[in-house]
């Protein structure tokens, strides 16, 4: 117990010393920064044991091997042996920075009204300053995907990296992908209505999977010429039938995924995501003959059906990568905004139900950056691309060990502070002080 | 149909109206009929035991005179010769609503109403005992003839509405007369539910649990005004004493709440008939424990269509298991010499009464046995067995004439005679004209072939083989037959008078061409081939499959439940949370439900050995806040339910009960959740699958009750602006007006004065005298801080803060005050209050000296805490084996079990889980979960299940496709996705 407070009163100093000013963006790497003697996990299902890892400008120049090759160390040198380097870690699909607290109203900007609202944006709606947001990064989860919901197609996401002024400065991509949420074949029973609240076979499964095909082949007709009338709503499909955007689908049942990679390939939309997907494994076949990637539903859920193993939502994603699926994991659900940080215990948690550690790893970098689009710049430590990452303690998939003490992203040096910290900070001392 | 009414009441009124001695007649001449009908050479079921063959039944107004092998017929008697048919008392229906509609349903509304909205009557609108069913009772002749077609004569009918229901009436289905002569007992019996009125909106009782409290608290307030001692006046409380005597009947409809309903009549020992749910089977041990009398519903599922492999996959063991098993219920219950009345309660059409119960007589469900839950049984339920039930004399003239056996596929329902007046369902003389005919014309030959059952006959035709449409009506002896060629669409009419003594039958033809001919039908042998195929049927329908039971029913469920075993784990990492910390390489010995030994080297002869050489052992995880296995959980109808209690309402079939174990979960403390400051009484369990509820419940606990501070309680997050209170500081005001008015309803009780018994002040007394432990869900530091300063107010401390998010800011008070924090480690932001959430809690708790747990409150979280405890390693850097105790010791402390469970000490139960991995990790997986020595997880174990579970549901579709082959009902299945409960679920 004493020690114990000890460790605590240094740690109060240590904060003392050095008072961020909260949240404020880190400014553009100017000087060369050398990571040493890590263990680099590089994302992309590799390791290098005792690393050297050298940014400029943003950008990464050299990730080798120390006992391989003898490259100078460059520009301001962080010794990190014994510690471990990762790629920042992508959230894709969710409403981080549109929700800001889950109950209140005035804080919730994730749905808007309408069925088909492709041109609506998360983007603009982005809160870069938000709480939320900030208490992700240490964690190590630097970029994530900000999707709307609702709807039959609920707007455009974007892309963002978790350190910015503004949502102009912290776009990524932007307008990367349209959400379309497919008709379930089952639906809950209208139980106000004096209905069982089972599920029930959807009897209007067809209609609105007509409705949806009438608005696809209406903005793609809407394409062909150079419209009279402005109609935005078809206007923000087009980037789906040129391959510049991709369609994430949000289905969880065979039959759902099955009819939704149908009906949009024959309506002339190529690139798409299945999202939640939690039948995916069992038409896997069906997937990898479409190229269909997946962005598999929360790890930490309860199976759907009583008789489903226990563990079916720990190994969804392990069954697809089995398969070779290109899958990624993702954190939509009850207070997913809070829940995002817990991303690498996700993938840590996948690791258990026997993938390796590296390559449940890749569910969280390159896996999610090459789904999204990003993977030429994101997701793994390779020459060339930014130099998103940050240093750790120990493994980072695991709670223990996951314990940040440095975070880049495009090379700037972030804050690890966050509203949370400075609590903490605040009230160890209150009591430190008595 | 018209006609049979029609012909019905031509014959009857001339035999018989129940006689009005002093009512004047105006309409025509007054007189009597004072004939006897006597029913001879019949086989005459006196009662379901008492059987005389080739006797005579003497009727005379309405009443059995007498019966037996030689009955003195005085002349002016009417003598029907039923020639070898069958005579039974007709059926008795003793809960049904026949003849009285249910209230109008009140329209939703936004705001709840919370106050009653009646004058003079009992606080709660859903307690009406004085409503008299006789005072709607309106005779339906047509509902009365679908009964009458079932082999009904009698029902007991009373308004199906709300939770203390009133007094019902006992009728016959006799469509002469009046209700005068109907009325066989205007209160005929009490009824009550667990069912709100529809008619009422008032919010109270809002769970199951709350149900059970109120008809719990009604009794006592009852007593209370029995004895004088109320000064108001209650319409509701006179009318229930005034009518406490009468014959008692509760609704439960499941197997749980059958042990709620038996409870209640214990305690105030009201002796309630049970109106069951059709699942008793499943737990017919605890079911005979009650030693109550039943009645018993049969509406026994529908197969489910299983040609679609996509919805398919939506059925559950358990919803297969139970159309497989459900028939079954009848013949367990009475191979459990339970006593139990059938009805028609629950049956979409009456219709399907005879078809059920013929399927579970099928099933195994003895004859006799039927006979006499549909006679004598409730008769004697409704304390009327000298008047229906039996043919014994002087008994209402209600029976049955049939061609055989009841209950026979093949038998003919002919007569329902009630209070002496016939009713015909099929004719007595009608000839049974079932066979093969061959017609044979100047132009074709037709092949006709009739068939089905003798009320609905169906007729194929052919001619050379090629099929023909046809329609057959057959009617008062008159047969008429339409055949129509289907590729020419040419139509032949028939009709012909079938005659009594000839097998043939002949009449008029009408060819296509209009042109009119006489026709002779000749019988035809019955071939060969089809009586082979009627044996061979017969022998399908013996080969019943029914799938085992298991321990719980559904799903993963056990097919023994486990034992206490010695078990020696050698060479583990031992988590001891003791003084010795964590050895390496150590043994443990668990025998007879305790920890034996702990050291190196042990050995213990036979007994199973672990090699648990690079895994963890410790003890189980305890979680202090959840709401798994449990089927109600908040009880919001009022600011305070503390009369409430979990215990009630525990669902020892929740999977997630299973999945805890998966998780090393061993002791859980169910909390009522937080829609009021003043909860529900806990229930803690240890998750022993398979147990029943007593069984789950851990043996000796302490008292808890479940408090509630903040956003929930003052309804801030939905439309709810009615409930006191609003605010935080209506929180403490109705805090200390609840003590105070415990504190003043201890010193009348103390005093030797009358009091009135209030469950809800027991329980708070309770509280002030710190016999029960508050556990409070809490958020923000200014309604901590005021909690605390309001028990110590009343010189008591909170046991424990629950979600006690920011704990953290006032953690030094908490030390100071004596309180445990149970927190989340890293919730936040999902509502207002939690903005200031920290995962950094918990550490600053500890370091303050607080014992602080990890709780779920959540069915997800609650397997796998161990993950949640590790968290703290990361935020605040707390020790690992102090993490640990979060989940294991510390909270055992807070429930006051520490001396018991919460560390792997010699003589604690031995509640251990093996974990794969060091326990803190990520990567740890729990292989084999002990309760008190009793393996109920083990991961090699489950594989099996998961292969069972497949082999299972394959040979239950094949089961159900083999049906629907059969030609029965079929539904689509229906994905029931269980709502997980959380403090907040309503």
């Amino acid at each position: 117990m004493k020690a114990f407070k000890n460790i605590i009163s240094l740690v109060i100093m240590s904060f003392n010393l050095v008072v961020f000013a909260q949240q404020t963006p880190a400014p553009i790497q100017n000087e060369t920064i050398t990571i040493s003697g890590a263990t680099a996990h590089i994302g992309n299902g590799t390791i290098i044991k005792n690393s050297i890892i050298t940014f400029e400008n943003g950008i990464l120049i050299a990730v080798a091997d120390a006992t391989i090759s003898k490259i100078a160390l460059k520009g301001t040198i962080i010794d990190a042996t014994g510690k471990h380097v990762y790629p920042g870690f992508i959230a894709p699909n969710t409403t981080l920075g549109i929700v800001e607290i889950d109950a209140v109203r005035p804080t919730r900007d994730e749905d808007e009204l309408g069925e088909f609202i492709p041109n609506v944006r998360s983007l603009i709606a982005y809160n870069a300053e938000s709480k939320v947001v900030e208490s992700l990064r240490p964690n190590g989860v630097l970029i994530a995907q900000i999707t709307p919901r609702g709807g039959t197609i609920s707007g455009t996401s974007s892309i963002v990296q978790l350190d910015a002024w503004n949502w102009e400065d912290a776009v990524v991509k932007e307008d990367d992908g349209v959400h379309i949420n497919w008709p379930n074949s089952y639906a809950r029973g209208r139980w106000w209505l004096g209905e069982s609240s089972a599920y029930k076979a959807n009897k209007n499964y067809q209609e609105e999977i007509e409705n949806i095909k009438s608005f696809i082949l209406n903005s793609k007709t809407y394409g062909k010429s150079t419209p009279k009338k402005i109609n935005e709503a078809f206007k923000a499909m087009q980037g789906l039938f040129n391959g510049h955007q991709k369609m994430f689908v949000h289905a969880q049942g065979e039959k759902e995924m099955i009819d939704a990679v149908t009906i949009l390939k024959n309506n002339g939309i190529y690139n798409v995501v299945v999202v939640g997907a939690y039948e995916a494994y069992k038409i896997s076949d069906f997937l990898k003959k479409n190229d269909i990637s997946v962005l598999i539903q929360r790890v930490h859920s309860t199976p759907e059906r009583d008789d489903e193993d226990y563990d079916l939502p720990y190994k969804l994603a392990k069954l697809l990568v089995d398969e070779g699926i290109l899958v990624a994991l993702q954190t939509s659900g009850q207070m997913e905004g809070m829940n995002t940080r817990n991303l690498p215990f996700y993938a840590g948690q996948v690791a258990a139900q026997g993938l390796s550690k590296e390559k449940a790893l890749q569910l969280i970098t390159e896996n999610p950056a090459k789904i999204l689009g990003i993977d030429a710049n994101y997701g793994t430590l390779e020459i060339g691309k930014s130099a998103t990452l940050f240093i750790c303690k120990g493994d980072a998939l695991d709670m223990r060990t996951n314990i940040l003490s440095q975070a880049f992203i495009d090379g700037r040096e972030i804050s690890l502070e966050t509203h949370q910290t400075k609590l903490w900070k605040r009230y160890s001392e209150k009591y430190s002080n008595n | 149909m018209k006609k049979i009414v029609l012909l019905c009441l031509t014959l009857v009124s001339v035999i018989n109206l129940i006689a009005q001695d002093y009512f004047p007649t105006n309409t025509g001449l007054k007189q009597e009929n004072n004939n006897y009908t006597a029913f001879t050479n019949a086989v005459i079921f006196i009662t379901p035991n008492e059987v005389i063959k080739n006797g005579t039944l003497l009727i005379q107004d309405g009443k059995v005179i007498t019966s037996g092998k030689s009955v003195t017929i005085p002349k002016n008697t009417i003598i029907i010769d039923l020639n070898g048919k069958h005579i039974y008392p007709s059926f008795i229906d003793p809960y049904s609503g026949f003849g009285i509609l249910k209230p109008e349903k009140t329209n939703r509304e936004r705001s709840p109403q919370y106050e009653s909205k009646r004058e003079g009557f009992y606080w709660n609108d859903h307690i009406m005992p004085e409503n008299k069913a006789i005072d709607k009772f309106k005779y339906t002749s047509k509902k009365a003839d679908e009964l009458r077609k079932a082999g009904f004569g009698v029902v007991n009918s009373h308004i199906m509405d709300g939770i203390a229901r009133g007094t019902g009436v006992l009728v016959t289905l006799n469509d002469e007369g009046t209700n005068s002569g109907r009325i066989i007992n205007d209160i005929s019996g009490q009824y009550f539910s667990f069912k709100k009125s529809q008619a009422s909106r008032q919010s109270y009782p809002s769970s199951h649990m709350g149900s059970i409290a109120l008809l719990k608290q009604f009794q006592h307030d009852a007593k209370w005004y029995a004895e004088g001692n109320a000064t108001n006046k209650d319409l509701s409380l006179e009318a229930f004493n005034a009518s406490k005597n009468l014959p008692a009947f509760i609704e439960s409809g499941d197997k749980r709440k059958d042990i709620n309903a038996d409870d209640i009549s214990d305690q105030f020992n009201l002796n309630y008939t049970i109106v069951g749910g059709g699942n008793e089977y499943e737990t017919i041990e605890r079911i005979k424990a009650t030693q109550a009398k039943y009645i018993i519903p049969i509406n026994f599922p529908e197969a489910y269509d299983v040609t679609d492999p996509y919805s398919l996959k939506h059925l559950t063991i358990e919803e297969m298991r139970d159309w497989n098993q459900a028939p079954t219920n009848l013949k367990v219950l009475a191979d459990n010499n339970i006593e139990f009345a059938l009805t028609t309660f629950k049956l979409k059409k009456v219709s399907e009464f005879n078809t059920n119960l013929k399927k579970a007589i099928k099933y195994g469900y003895d004859k006799t046995k039927a006979l006499e839950s549909l006679t004598t049984v409730p008769a004697a339920m409704l304390g009327q067995s000298d008047k229906v039930g039996s043919l014994k004399n002087g008994r209402y003239a209600n029976f049955l004439i049939t061609s055989g056996e009841l209950f026979e596929e093949e038998t003919i329902l002919y007569e329902n005679w009630v209070q002496g007046n016939k009713n015909v369902i099929n004719s007595l003389n009608q000839k049974d004209i079932r066979g093969d005919y061959a017609i044979l014309t100047a132009e074709k030959k037709f092949e006709i072939s009739i068939s089905g059952k003798i009320d609905k006959l169906k007729s194929k035709v052919k001619v050379d083989t090629v099929a023909y449409a046809s329609k057959l009506n057959y009617k008062d002896n008159w047969l008429t037959l339409t055949i129509t060629n289907k590729e020419t669409t040419d139509i032949y009419n028939s009709t012909a008078l079938i005659e009594k003594n000839n097998d043939n039958f002949s009449g008029l033809l009408i060819s296509p061409s209009g042109k009119e001919t006489a026709f002779t039908a000749i019988k035809q042998k019955a071939s060969e081939e089809n009586k082979d195929k009627k044996e061979d049927k017969k022998e399908d329908e013996q080969e019943i499959e029914i799938v085992p039971l298991t321990y719980p029913n559904v799903g993963y469920g056990f097919s023994e439940l486990p034992k206490q075993q010695t078990i020696l784990f050698k060479n583990a990492t031992v988590w001891t949370n003791e003084e010795d910390g964590i050895l390496t390489e150590t043994d443990v010995l668990v025998k007879n439900g305790k920890i034996e030994k702990i050291g190196s080297n042990l050995s213990a002869g036979n007994t199973l050995t672990v090699d648990a050489t690079g895994k963890h052992l410790t003890s189980g995880v305890i979680d202090e806040h959840s709401h798994i296995a449990a089927f109600s959980i908040n009880e919001g109808g009022q600011n305070s339910s503390a009369e409430v209690s979990i215990e009630d309402v525990l669902d020892p079939e929740d999977i997630n009960i299973y999945r805890n174990l998966a998780g090393g979960v061993t002791t859980i403390q169910i909390l009522h959740g937080s829609a009021n400051p003043i909860g529900g009484r806990s229930a803690i369990i240890k998750p022993r699958w398979g147990s029943d509820s007593d069984g789950l419940l851990y043996k000796d606990a302490p008292k808890f009750i479940k408090f509630a501070l903040g956003e929930n309680v003052k309804q801030s997050n939905w439309q709810s602006y009615s409930r006191f209170p609003q605010t935080r500081m209506g929180v403490e005001q109705l805090y200390i007006n609840y003590f105070t008015r415990a504190q003043e309803y201890e010193a009348k009780k103390k005093s030797g004065n009358a009091y009135r018994y209030d469950e809800e002040m027991e329980v708070l007394v309770e509280i002030l005298n710190k016999e029960r432990f508050i556990s409070c869900h809490s958020y923000v530091q200014s309604e901590i801080n005021m909690l605390m300063k309001v028990a110590e107010r009343f010189d008591f401390r909170i046991n424990t803060f629950t979600h006690i998010l920011e704990g953290y800011k006032v953690a030094d008070k908490m030390k100071e005050h004596g309180v445990g924090g149970s927190t989340f480690s890293d919730w936040w932001a999902y509502k207002y209050e939690v903005k200031d959430a920290i995962p950094y809690n918990a550490t600053i708790m500890a370091n303050a000296g607080v014992t602080v747990a990890i709780n779920s409150d959540n069915a997800e979280m609650s397997r796998r805490l161990n993950q949640e405890a590790a968290k703290s390693v990361k935020y605040g850097g707390m020790s690992e084996e102090e993490a640990w105790k979060m989940v294991t010791l510390n909270p055992a402390k807070l429930l006051h079990l520490d001396d018991k469970v919460g560390s792997v000490k010699v003589g604690k139960d031995a509640d251990l889980v093996l974990w794969s991995d060091h326990p803190l990790s990520v990567y740890a997986k729990a292989e084999k979960t002990l309760i008190e020595g009793a393996v109920y997880f083990d991961m090699e174990t489950d594989k099996l299940q998961r292969k069972a579970i497949q082999e299972e549901k394959n040979k239950l579709v094949n089961l159900m496709r083999n049906e629907k082959d059969s030609g029965e009902k079929k539904k689509t299945p229906i994905k029931r996705k269980k709502r997980h409960l959380t403090c907040e679920s309503l």
